[in-house]
């Protein structure tokens, strides 16, 4: 709609009172004032987190703190004794790190998938998640590219992966290393551009608060990031393009960095890691996982900022049935990878198949089975546990099968000898990989990070897309309006132009 | 020195042509091209690379583009990164290269030739490897298993490093630490190892070793720490057997090779086309694998090796493992 068609409306010949005010606030809009009305109730349930520091923050933050320090002084052990120390040895050459890397950077997959997904298929419901994905998908990312630190054999030379003249291009883990910082860049520009509109919010509660240090680096910070909006339609028109094309672009480049991580292993000539399914299994694997961990931040998140109005069960529950198809195509896949490679007989593959589902490996691999296959079918199958518990119950299972499954992706084929000497197998010092107290606390630690660091992220952004549910709340009222006005103009006979709605959605 | 050893009487073998007669303790002077400059077999190097069919790995990258697609990325960087062992193939052994001359011919193309018709699995191969290079026990550079033939019967393999034509431990390294010189050697630099450990991964052979915790001290030696000499080994970088590469340009021959009390290892030059083994005795190369029926292991894996088995009687090298 151009400038002059408001115009035309404003000196047209609309009788009803809606209509007038209306079209002021459209005059306006153009002027530079945000057209859509603000939700006292959004705003401060969005900016609780900020706003009150509870006792419980204060618990959580030490808790898991004490618990991040703990795997850092594990780090330093690692760092003194060297990697044997963390239970590997030369047959397994690649364990638990390797399991950690894909697993943590797999879950960053969630936010992707919540947000943009539904983003681009245009489903309303989402609003309300989005902020915990994208913020999920922020503070994930970091925290599974730091496994290459304790990964590396020799970690103080990690320069050497950001030094040009070393790169040798054909290695697998150069591509998994672009890959990942090219997603980390995107992932940090898919939790901004939403952001902007609310950062304006924020500074605004922020000034009507007491100012004390905090208000002022965050005044410092928004300022410079996120000071010039002021919610007009061109300034909104742009962030939804904006926002449409990043939706977009992060999508195939989620799938790229998840596949590519996965020819760190498909590309070699070693038995089980040869897989031309792992990039597709790798995705949908990611993807499995990451809506599992939004699932179990949002119920805590939801649960610790009473934010149950907003995010309601019915979130919970069609979330549910995302993970009940993604969990059985990730089954479906690795039935046919098993099937695929123990039909065949190869000497290497049958070896590898065997050890894993009925040899030194079951355990693990019937695990995975039960707990991301199984389980959360039956608990979201009854409608009696088709609930906020259940479905974060089955999530927080989920995804310790899911990582588990990510150690027998790793170990049984590393394990396996590629001379097939009778003996070989047999022998004593044919080692696996033994679990010891090291790389435990490095992973339990950087578990503990995910939801430390949200606590963090939350104090300084709000916890709601407020923008974007105020945009949504507009619309359904505006849907209302317009509803109140056709009764209207049928027990009248007066015809109206235009609609609150209809105005908004012709502008953005 | 350990090599100086008595020659064992064996028994004559098939097809051997003992072109050299003996050498002084288990030198490889015998090895210069004057010596016997004749070759007539496919094992040529240049020949056999011209001759070898299908894709090798780095042509395969090429052609389907991911090296352009790559260098877009980083623009300049690109000729120096593009095909890890053709940027690693710098002559590192220029000590090694000295009867060469003008010519940018390398004088040797270094190769072994494991008999397995006369190993007894002793392993004091693997021993004597491990006191050279000062090494922990996990740490078999040179390996021998224990194999059962088609009729049950117990034969040993030993196993050290294939030195690949076609290395994907080579191809798989992100920060080029390893490389191959212009001799065929594959080695490891381990001051710029960070330690993935993917060459191990992409090892078909399992040929190598990391350091996973201190490495093992050694007293002072006649060389600096090297590709070539990797003595002491670093901490959380990976190991392999090197063909004892510091040791060939003074006429040595590898510790494994110089100490098999059954004369089953030799080392083998195929430019000069001659090989040694413990006693001393030389062989003409080509003659020798081909009435010998010299296999390599898992060929069907496109890395060419230039170790050369000659199987016994019933034996396999269990070649019938899944590849590529
Ligand atoms: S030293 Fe010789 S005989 Fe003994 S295991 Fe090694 S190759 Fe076999
Ligand atoms: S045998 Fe293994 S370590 Fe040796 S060159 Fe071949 S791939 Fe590399």
């Amino acid at each position: 709609m151009t400038r002059k068609q408001v115009d035309t409306m404003e000196t047209g010949t609309s009788t009803t009172m809606t209509s007038r005010t209306l079209e002021k606030s459209i005059k306006s809009a153009y002027d530079g004032v945000d057209p859509v009305p603000p939700r006292e109730d959004i705003r401060e349930a969005a900016m609780r987190p900020v706003l009150e520091t509870g006792k419980w923050w204060w618990t959580a933050v030490i808790t898991l703190g004490v618990v991040v320090i703990a795997g850092i002084v594990a780090w330093v052990m690692q760092l003194r004794d060297g990697l044997g120390s963390a239970g590997y040895n030369n047959q397994a050459f690649w364990a638990i790190y390797e399991a950690d890397l894909v697993a943590f950077i797999g879950v960053t997959y969630g936010g992707a998938v919540v947000s943009a997904v539904l983003r681009l298929t245009k489903a309303r419901w989402r609003a309300p998640l989005t902020r915990i994905a994208e913020a999920t998908a922020l503070v994930t990312l970091p925290i599974g590219m730091m496994f290459i630190i304790p990964h590396l054999g020799e970690s103080p030379r990690i320069w050497e992966l950001v030094w040009p003249p070393y790169w040798n291009l054909s290695s697998p883990i150069l591509w998994d290393f672009f890959a990942v910082s090219t997603y980390l860049l995107a992932t940090v520009v898919f939790f901004y551009l939403p952001l902007i509109p609310d950062l304006k919010i924020t500074l605004e509660r922020l000034s009507a608060g007491p100012d004390n240090l905090k208000t002022r680096i965050c005044k410092k910070l928004y300022a410079i990031v996120g000071n010039n909006w002021i919610g007009s339609i061109p300034q909104r028109r742009v962030l939804h393009g904006a926002l449409g094309l990043i939706s977009i672009m992060i999508i195939p480049m989620a799938v790229s960095v998840h596949s590519v991580l996965s020819f760190a292993f498909s590309s070699s000539s070693r038995a089980g890691y040869l897989e031309t399914i792992f990039p597709v299994l790798f995705v949908v694997g990611a993807l499995y996982s990451g809506v599992a961990l939004v699932i179990v931040m949002a119920a805590a998140f939801r649960r610790g900022y009473r934010l149950e109005r907003y995010i309601t069960e019915k979130h919970f529950v069609r979330l549910g049935f995302i993970l009940i198809a993604l969990g059985a195509t990730y089954l479906y896949l690795t039935f046919t990878e098993y099937l695929v490679d123990g039909y065949s007989g190869t000497i290497g593959n049958a070896a590898w198949v065997r050890q894993t589902i009925m040899g030194r490996y079951w355990i693990p691999f019937w695990f995975f089975v039960v707990g991301a296959g199984l389980l959360p079918l039956v608990i979201l199958a009854f409608r009696r546990t088709r609930n906020v518990k259940g479905i974060a119950t089955a999530s927080v299972i989920i995804l310790l099968a899911m990582w588990v499954k990510r150690l027998v992706i790793v170990i049984p084929p590393a394990t396996e000898p590629l001379v097939k000497s009778p003996l070989n197998v047999a022998s004593a010092n044919w080692g696996t990989f033994h679990f010891t107290w090291i790389p435990i606390t490095i992973t339990l630690a950087a578990t503990a990070a995910i939801p430390l660091l949200l606590l963090v992220v939350f104090k300084f952004f709000p916890i709601l897309p407020v923008a974007d549910m105020e945009e949504m709340a507009a619309e359904t009222e505006g849907l209302e309006e317009d509803l109140s006005t056709l009764s209207v103009m049928a027990s009248t006979g007066n015809g109206s132009s235009g609609n609150r709605k209809e105005i908004i959605h012709a502008n953005i | 020195m350990a090599f100086n050893r008595q020659k064992v009487q064996l028994p004559s073998r098939t097809g051997t042509e003992i072109t050299g007669g003996s050498c002084s303790s288990g030198e490889i002077s015998g090895l210069l091209p004057d010596q016997d400059g004749t070759y007539t077999d496919s094992m040529h190097p240049d020949k056999s690379s011209e001759s070898r069919e299908g894709i090798s790995r780095r042509h395969f990258l090429e052609r389907a583009g991911v090296v352009g697609i790559a260098g877009a990325l980083v623009g300049t960087g690109v000729l120096e990164g593009v095909g890890g062992h053709k940027a690693g193939a710098v002559t590192t052994t220029t000590s090694a290269s000295q009867a060469t001359g003008a010519s940018s011919k390398p004088a040797h193309q270094w190769c072994m030739v494991i008999d397995l018709r006369y190993c007894n699995g002793c392993k004091v191969c693997t021993q004597a490897c491990q006191t050279a290079h000062y090494l922990h026990k996990d740490q078999t550079w040179i390996d021998v298993f224990t194999m059962k033939n088609a009729s049950g019967n117990t034969y040993y393999m030993p196993r050290p490093c294939m030195m690949c034509e076609d290395p994907p431990c080579v191809q798989v390294c992100p920060v080029k630490a390893n490389f191959r010189t212009d001799e065929g050697l594959v080695l490891v630099n381990q001051s710029r190892c960070i330690g993935t450990r993917i060459c191990m991964n992409a090892c078909p052979y399992q040929a190598r070793y990391f350091n996973w915790g201190p490495a093992k001290s050694a007293p002072r030696q006649p060389f600096p720490q090297e590709p070539e000499w990797p003595v002491p080994q670093v901490e959380g970088t990976v190991g392999k057997c090197i063909f004892c590469a510091a040791m060939l340009p003074m006429g040595k021959i590898p510790e494994c090779v110089g100490n098999c009390p059954m004369d089953a290892l030799y080392m083998g030059d195929l430019e000069t086309d001659v090989a040694v083994n413990a006693s001393g005795q030389v062989i003409k190369l080509s003659a020798f694998l081909a009435n010998n029926d010299a296999v390599k292991f898992k060929e069907s894996y496109g890395t060419h090796p230039r170790v050369f088995y000659i199987l016994g009687h019933d034996q396999d090298l269990d070649n019938d493992e899944e590849a590529g």
